[in-house]
């Protein structure tokens, strides 16, 4: 205990010697810290992101588009020609266990106006289980009832964004607005849910009953049908059981032969949304890996700095084996000098990464999320950086012959 | 009981590349405790290389050296460090000194490896200070003191450790006549009231005169030893 507390001294008097060149070697380690806790404090950012648009997507969803038909030889993409009807969603719901809930729903971009205002956007016509499914609770007013469903009610609940724009800062909640020259009322507001995991401003759009958007917006050339039906399986663990029981289902009611094509296609967005994650994971990884690099570039500047500091203390070590240092004690003697120099910058280093990402996150708005975990580790890799390339320098210190070490000029 | 040190046939033989260089040729001697012995010769003639195998800082190619007993041959080179350590206290021609380090933290420095706590250390290195009269100057760094201040911070370095012998290569090489008389006045001192054993190399009479016995090495041999106390 008294040889460690000498040698740290003894360390760091050495360091306070050759200030300028201590701190230009630990600006190695300060760079290669700040640049690993930026570079996972931008990856973990971006990953927090995804798996927040994840979440408000909603979970164990499936979405059931209609469209590629083929018939008399001409094939049309998905979503184009409505193929599903209500009553599909109503037999998914029934027949297959493990979906939990069902929301039909029909879309389409309109101009939705407020006296002199006005606002394009998309308007869905659905039921209220979509917004249960999705998680999407309102901000004020109230969601569809019953009456509003079976009677195409001209009501309809807006987006944040919508609301905003239209509105200001009067409260719409039973406003009138116009879509398509229909008069509809407006009865609620939703809570903002920001953007999709493909970049789109989720509340920018407008709901309506199903029945009004398939009877007076946009369902007037194909009645009683819909484009999407959303469905939400009970559990993560049936969602492929669950798609292959809807496709076969599916074509089933819409009597497709055995080698045909199917008129809707069944997606998976769970799936999606997840490699769109492992992706931001992989990124995170790359730009961990690489700042770690600098690191131990870092590392090295350490080892060439205290090469040169052995060889110039020669004479030094030489008196304190003379008078009885052991390898033990000049290898540790070293060894603290490296370890300190880069703990030292390490801790700078952490304080120089923390501003930069603020920076770096104020200049470009991309999302940052600090962990004390990263930062540990960052530290106590920067600590085992100083072990590992301080070793062969103090080794080699501990190891010179004394007489030689005395003599040298 | 047995005599300090004791040497017998001691060959030192050196391969500097392909040439062989014997520094010593079969020595043979012991030296007593509380004697203070003079090693005269010319450079070359293996005297700086026996100081070396004395103070186990070099191991002999051949023969026996034992020091209060114990021989080094066999042991490691940190068991060397801590025989160094205990009995052996060295002053050198250069002082030898850390700079940057003040005189009394110089002192100190056999005792940090003896891993004493420091404030033992410091007691006992304001009590070597104090014998070679440098008290009131233990706080000021080597660059402020003269030559040979530097020396006797050296010489207490080396009695800190209340060691066995002193083993002393030039110690006034670097100093005028006048410091040299008074270093030399230091050592005869602690050979006298503190029985201290002193072995020192110089190649000058006057300064050899001070020791009570001159050996004078010759091509790796001794030639001549003569001890004026008997």
């Amino acid at each position: 205990m008294t040889t460690l507390f000498a040698s740290l001294r003894i360390a760091l008097r050495a360091l306070l010697v050759n200030k300028m060149r201590s701190a230009l070697t630990m600006l190695g380690i300060i760079i290669g810290v700040g640049a690993v806790i930026a570079m996972i404090a931008v990856g973990s950012g971006a990953k927090k992101r995804i798996a927040d648009q994840i979440a408000s997507m909603g979970s164990n969803i499936l979405i059931v588009v209609s469209g590629s038909s083929t018939s008399g030889g001409l094939r049309v993409g998905a979503g184009t020609v409505p193929t599903l009807t209500v009553e599909d969603s109503k037999a998914i719901l029934s027949e297959i266990p493990g979906v939990r809930s069902v929301a039909p729903h029909l879309s389409g971009i309109a101009q939705v106006i407020y006296g002199n205002q006005n606002w394009s956007t998309v308007i869905y016509g659905t039921i209220p289980e979509l917004l249960e499914i999705r998680e999407w609770s309102l901000n004020s007013g109230r969601s569809f009832i019953q009456q509003d469903l079976d009677g195409a009610g001209k009501v309809c609940i807006l987006g944040k964004t919508v609301a905003d724009n239209l509105f200001g800062g009067i409260d719409p909640i039973g406003q009138i607005v116009r879509i398509k020259k229909v008069p509809f009322t407006v009865i609620g507001v939703l809570n903002p849910k920001g953007q999709s995991t493909w970049g789109t401003d989720q509340d920018d759009t407008v709901f309506v009953p199903l029945s009004t958007a398939q009877k007076r917006l946009f369902g007037q050339k194909f009645p009683g049908m819909v484009r999407v039906i959303t469905v939400q399986a009970r559990e993560p663990e049936v969602m492929k059981t669950v798609e292959d029981q809807i496709t076969d289902l599916l074509r089933q009611r819409h009597r497709i032969q055995p080698g045909q094509d199917n008129d809707f296609s069944v997606r998976n967005l769970t799936e999606v949304a997840s490699s769109a994650e492992e992706s931001a994971k992989v990124m995170s990884l790359l730009l961990g890996a690489i700042a770690s690099i600098s690191l131990i570039v870092g590392g090295i500047g350490i080892m060439n700095i205290m090469l040169v500091s052995v060889t110039e203390r020669t004479r030094e070590i030489g008196i304190r084996i003379a008078v009885g240092a052991k390898g033990k004690d000049i290898l540790l003697q070293f060894l603290i000098e490296s370890l300190v120099l880069s703990l030292v910058g390490g801790i700078l280093g952490i304080g120089v990464g923390i501003a930069g990402t603020l920076i770096l996150s104020s200049f470009t708005q991309w999302p940052t999320l600090f962990s004390v975990q990263a930062i540990l580790l960052a530290f106590l890799f920067s600590g085992s950086v100083g072990v590992f390339f301080g070793f062969y320098p103090a080794r080699k210190a501990s190891l010179l012959n004394p007489i030689e070490a005395l003599r040298y000029e | 009981m047995d005599p300090l040190i004791q040497v017998r046939d001691l060959v030192k033989v050196y391969h500097l590349g392909e040439v062989e260089v014997q520094a010593l040729l079969g020595i043979s001697l012991s030296i007593e405790r509380g004697e203070f012995v003079a090693i005269m010769g010319a450079s070359g003639s293996g005297k700086s290389t026996f100081m070396n195998i004395l103070g186990f800082l070099d191991r002999p190619t051949r023969g026996q050296y034992l020091l209060d007993g114990i021989e080094g041959e066999h042991l490691s080179r940190d068991e060397l460090a801590e025989i160094r350590n205990e009995k052996i206290g060295f002053v050198f021609q250069g002082f030898n000194l850390l700079n940057r380090t003040s005189a009394i933290e110089n002192v100190q420095l056999p005792l940090i490896y003896a891993q004493l706590p420091s404030k033992k250390r410091k007691e006992m290195a304001e009590k070597a200070l104090s014998a070679v009269g440098l008290k009131e100057r233990s706080h000021h760094h080597p660059a402020q003191l003269s030559g040979g201040e530097q020396q006797r911070v050296a010489i207490a370095r080396a009695l800190v450790n209340q060691p066995s012998i002193l083993l002393a290569d030039e110690p006034t090489g670097n100093l005028d006549s006048k410091t040299s008389g008074e270093i030399m006045a230091i050592f005869k001192r602690l050979n006298q009231e503190m029985g201290i054993t002193i072995v020192m190399i110089t190649h000058e009479q006057d300064i050899a005169a001070y020791g009570k016995r001159k050996i004078l090495f010759k091509d790796g041999k001794v030639v001549e030893d003569h001890n004026s106390a008997l």
